[in-house]
């Protein structure tokens, strides 16, 4: 979706935890991103290039780790993987879902110096 | 050259969004305010529908609105036309509003106590499903021109979303739009989506749109000191 700007928040929160945590430079950064959160890893990883260039973290590796979509289902009572957000459960095919992983977009950890 | 080391974070991407969001709410919160965030395409006709919404609601309370676009004036004038105070904020290369920019909005805005705050998102089906804006609700809008998988299509949108209003109902009888389809496949992807049938143009469904307006602010009242004095004016 956003991928830039995406990018550009990751940017600012590098900048502040560099004034904070006092590093000057960031080796890797490892992101975790829920299949369901509507990113695009692949427009993400252009956009970090881009994005990063001049900063901090310009020459930084981007790790990505992707994680699965999970989803409390009301009928069966139970937690299911999906793929999407409109896929239906599937032990029972109900679509009374509710996303419980796979949202995710977070900085885990980072390499600094 | 200092040595290298890990730092553990944890934190959200979006975090500096969800701050400025979170402000947003507690200033809605404290004011009264019900602020809703309006997304769709482009030209699902979410301006007209909101002009139709300050025409209905006019004298019963204050509105105001927030208008996003990427370029141009031309909505905020719309909306200013009807008497209600708007403000446009447009997006440059952006594609939807953040929370930074409503709250920005809001305070030139000098919203009144116990009012509406209409946020017209940029017209896009999917950027703005990801940013919260602090508003209690978003209001999906697709026009039946759109067609009736769109929910499948962009489905963080319809996900995101409490409320759809199904648009143009006026033009139903000129196209092959399945209706029922179309809320089948909202309900796949957010089975609690609530929908509702509109047609800006004609004034269908006008008025379930401002009962749930009237329910949504009750809600966005509660434990609010103007709550009782609302219920006495009624």
């Amino acid at each position: 979706m956003h991928e830039m700007a995406i990018c550009e928040s990751i940017r600012g929160i590098l900048e502040e935890e560099a004034a904070r945590q006092d590093f000057r430079k960031v080796g890797r950064v490892c992101l975790e991103i829920g299949r369901l959160s509507a990113v695009e890893v692949e427009a993400l990883k252009f956009g970090f290039d881009v994005v990063m260039r001049g900063s901090l973290a310009g020459d930084a590796r981007l790790e990505i780790v992707e994680t699965e979509g999970r989803a409390w289902c009301m009928p069966c009572g139970q937690s299911v993987p999906i793929a999407a957000r409109f896929d239906p459960c599937p032990d029972c095919g109900s679509h009374q879902l509710q996303v419980t992983g796979g949202e995710e977009m977070k900085i885990r950890e980072l390499e600094v110096s | 050259m200092s040595q290298a080391r890990m730092v553990k974070l944890e934190k959200d991407i979006l975090s500096k969004n969800n701050e400025y969001a979170d402000a947003n709410r507690k200033m809605f919160a404290e004011r009264g305010v019900l602020a809703l965030n309006l997304v769709s395409s482009p030209g699902s006709g979410k301006t007209t529908l909101l002009c139709r919404t300050i025409d209905a609601l006019r004298g019963k309370l204050p509105i105001a609105v927030i208008e996003g676009d990427q370029q141009t004036s031309s909505d905020a004038d719309r909306i200013r036309a009807t008497g209600a105070p708007a403000i446009q904020v447009n997006t440059g290369k952006g594609c939807h509003l953040d929370a930074h920019m409503v709250g920005h909005a809001a305070d030139h805005l000098d919203l009144a106590e116990g009012g509406l705050l209409l946020v017209e998102n940029v017209g896009n089906l999917v950027c703005p499903a990801g940013f919260d804006l602090g508003e209690a609700h978003k209001v999906v809008v697709l026009s039946i021109t759109e067609g009736e998988d769109k929910p499948l299509k962009y489905p963080d949108m319809f996900a995101a979303a409490d409320l759809m209003l199904l648009n143009k109902t006026d033009l139903l009888p000129h196209l092959d739009f399945d209706v029922e389809a179309c809320i089948a496949n909202a309900r796949k992807v957010n089975p609690r989506i609530k929908v509702l049938r509109v047609s800006a143009r004609t004034g269908e469904g006008m008025s379930d749109w401002t009962a749930w307006i009237g329910a949504a602010r009750a809600m966005a009242l509660t434990g609010h000191p103007l709550a009782a004095e609302l219920k006495g004016a009624a």
